[in-house]
């Protein structure tokens, strides 16, 4: 009897409890979602129906309008494709970078290495805003040690080229890059040394060890990395907007459309209704982040998985 | 070596010398022109200038810092909090945490600033939940506080509910090493600890809580960095640069924010050293 009453108490709080948790995790679900349904229901409303009081989340005129506004101000298209090319690139090469980084340090210690490392965290804690400056006037005039004045007669100017994005991603040293390092030192430090040296004795060079055996062992590590670089330096407005003025990117269309819808979308003297450049903005930004929400689709159940055997956590 | 050598030039190039031409440029007046620039020792007058010249430094600089200390407590708790949640087993788990990532890819950079200034959002949150919530929260105030809650504590809490979308775009990647790291504790200990009769409220601070402390200071030190990498004092520190073509004063300006970043860092670190559990 006692047995039994205590037995369904535990149940009771157990149902409690999932309950509670449904109505938390549910609730906060719709904290985060509750901004991108509103902004799918704006981008397929008419401008007559702004002031509607009969319209709130379906819209009585579906129209495309907005998104065809948005994409003549945005020039969608080719933004698209040299944000995909710009993000591509450096994700691609800073993956390969930092991997390479994070194994030499997980790995090969020789003299030095710590201090190194500590350099490592160093670029992760100083803001990048301290550093700018003496970076955008080193690539305005950009000279490798008196090596491009050797070669062309003077230095040349990398901005607004995607020379500086191409560079420091080859380097380890493009947005966040610390962060990478340190992901893949951790996750190399967690495979067992005793696979490398079976790779050795087999007749396996460093090089083709790294490449053969320690790369295949990192998959985890290495969705996790080419995803945050790519998100991150997709939505990047930070360097973006410094070192590319005139070109063509997803970040850079995005902050300067504001500017854009005013001056484009009124007719001429009189000034657009604010309520409408505001539905059109809306309108842009679903466009911009629609395709990482395609891709992270497709690979968020690898991702989410993946993260938890990234060795993040060492 | 080899490995790290493509790093290392980075490092050099891209890091350690601007660095140090920071610290030069911040200490002198800088001439820009079309032969380049002139830089001319000054001591310090681009500190003293920012100090106490400049009507704008001072109040960024206490406001980003007053906005980190008060949220990175929250996000830490709150996101340890999620992972927590996320780690029991319940159905529609694995939806439940595709959404909690969600905010890692939207909300950085652009799009957080844009949709602040969306007049869009701002009506619809005023006529739809922005009424009720207010009333909530201060229904909530005054329960709290004839509780006997300090004042203090009252107004951060509900401040907290109200910046709740701010808390949780923030958090996705806590989330991340959060549950990362839970899923490291090897379930033997929640095991032994069932059998000698510990709730699970029990077993989270004995075991759960000691075993990820290493990973809330990782944490820590994460929100921070990360919350000083956008926010209304780099925004100060580029126009300076870039709109003003004052080189000298923005790199001061920098090296004032770093140091004030640096002294939040120590601190933290030095709260969270002897406090850390280690199992090796």
């Amino acid at each position: 009897m006692f047995v039994l009453r205590l037995f369904s108490l535990e149940r009771i709080k157990r149902w409690l409890w999932a309950i509670v948790r449904f109505v938390l995790i549910a609730g906060l679900s719709f904290v985060i979602l509750f901004p991108i349904f509103q902004k799918i229901s704006t981008a397929f409303k008419h401008k007559s129906d702004l002031y509607s009081a009969v319209v709130v989340w379906i819209p009585q005129h579906v129209s495309l309008d907005n998104f065809k506004e948005a994409m003549r101000v945005m020039d969608y298209w080719p933004t698209l494709l040299n944000t995909f090319a710009l993000s591509a690139s450096t994700t691609i090469f800073t993956t390969l970078s930092c991997a390479l980084a994070g194994y030499g340090f997980a790995r090969l210690k020789f003299k030095g290495s710590n201090l190194l490392f500590a350099g490592v965290i160093l670029t992760i804690l100083v803001p990048p805003t301290t550093i700018l400056v003496p970076v955008y006037l080193n690539l305005k005039n950009f000279d490798l040690f008196g090596l491009m004045t050797l070669l062309t007669g003077k230095p040349v100017n990398l901005l607004n080229t995607y020379w500086p994005f191409i560079l420091t991603s080859l380097t380890a040293n493009s947005l966040k890059a610390g962060l990478y390092i340190f992901i893949f030192r951790q996750f190399f430090r967690g495979i067992p040394k005793e696979i490398e040296e079976a790779a050795y004795v087999d007749g396996s060079g460093i090089f083709g060890t790294f490449a053969r055996i320690m790369l295949p062992n990192a998959v985890p590590s290495l969705v996790t990395v080419l995803l945050f670089s790519f998100v991150w330096q997709w939505n990047d407005s930070f360097y973006t907007t410094t070192y590319l003025t005139s070109s063509q990117v997803m970040s850079t269309q995005l902050s300067s459309l504001p500017y854009n819808l005013a001056q484009q979308v009124g007719d001429g003297a009189s000034k657009a209704d604010p309520f409408y450049l505001s539905m059109i903005q809306d309108t842009g930004i679903l466009l911009a982040i629609l395709p990482l929400i395609v891709i992270y689709l497709f690979v968020q159940r690898y991702f989410v998985e993946s993260v938890e055997r990234t060795g993040i956590v060492g | 070596m080899l490995y790290i050598l493509p790093w290392l030039i980075g490092f050099l190039l891209f890091f350690f010398v601007p660095l140090l031409a920071s610290l030069r440029y911040s200490l002198s007046t800088i001439q820009a022109d079309a032969q380049g620039i002139a830089v001319q020792f000054t001591g310090l007058a681009n500190y003293i200038q920012a100090l106490t010249v400049d009507t704008s430094f001072n109040r960024a600089l206490v406001e980003a810092v007053t906005e980190v200390l008060i949220n990175v407590p929250l996000i830490v708790i709150f996101s340890l909090f999620l992972a927590v949640l996320l780690n029991q087993k319940f159905p529609g788990r694995a939806i439940a945490r595709s959404i909690f990532f969600l905010p890692v890819i939207l909300a950085s950079g652009v799009i957080m600033s844009l949709e602040s200034t969306s007049l869009i959002d701002a009506v619809n949150q005023n006529a739809g939940s922005g009424g009720g919530s207010v009333l909530g929260t201060f229904e909530l105030e005054n329960l709290m506080l004839e509780s006997g809650m300090s004042e203090w504590m009252v107004s951060y809490l509900s401040g907290a509910v109200d910046r709740i979308y701010q808390i949780v775009s923030q958090s996705g990647v806590q989330i991340l090493i959060f549950l990362a790291g839970i899923q490291t504790i090897s379930p033997q200990l929640y095991e032994a600890s069932r059998m000698e009769g510990a709730t699970g409220y029990e077993a989270f601070w004995k075991i759960t809580f000691p075993m990820v402390s290493p990973l809330i200071f990782v944490n820590a030190i994460y929100t921070i960095v990360d919350s000083f990498a956008g926010n209304a004092m780099t925004t100060l520190i580029r126009e300076t640069g870039f709109v003003k073509f004052d080189f000298g004063l923005s790199s001061a300006m920098a090296w004032v924010y770093f140091a004030a970043i640096a002294v939040i860092l120590a601190l933290v670190y030095g709260i969270f050293a002897k406090k850390v559990f280690y199992q090796d």
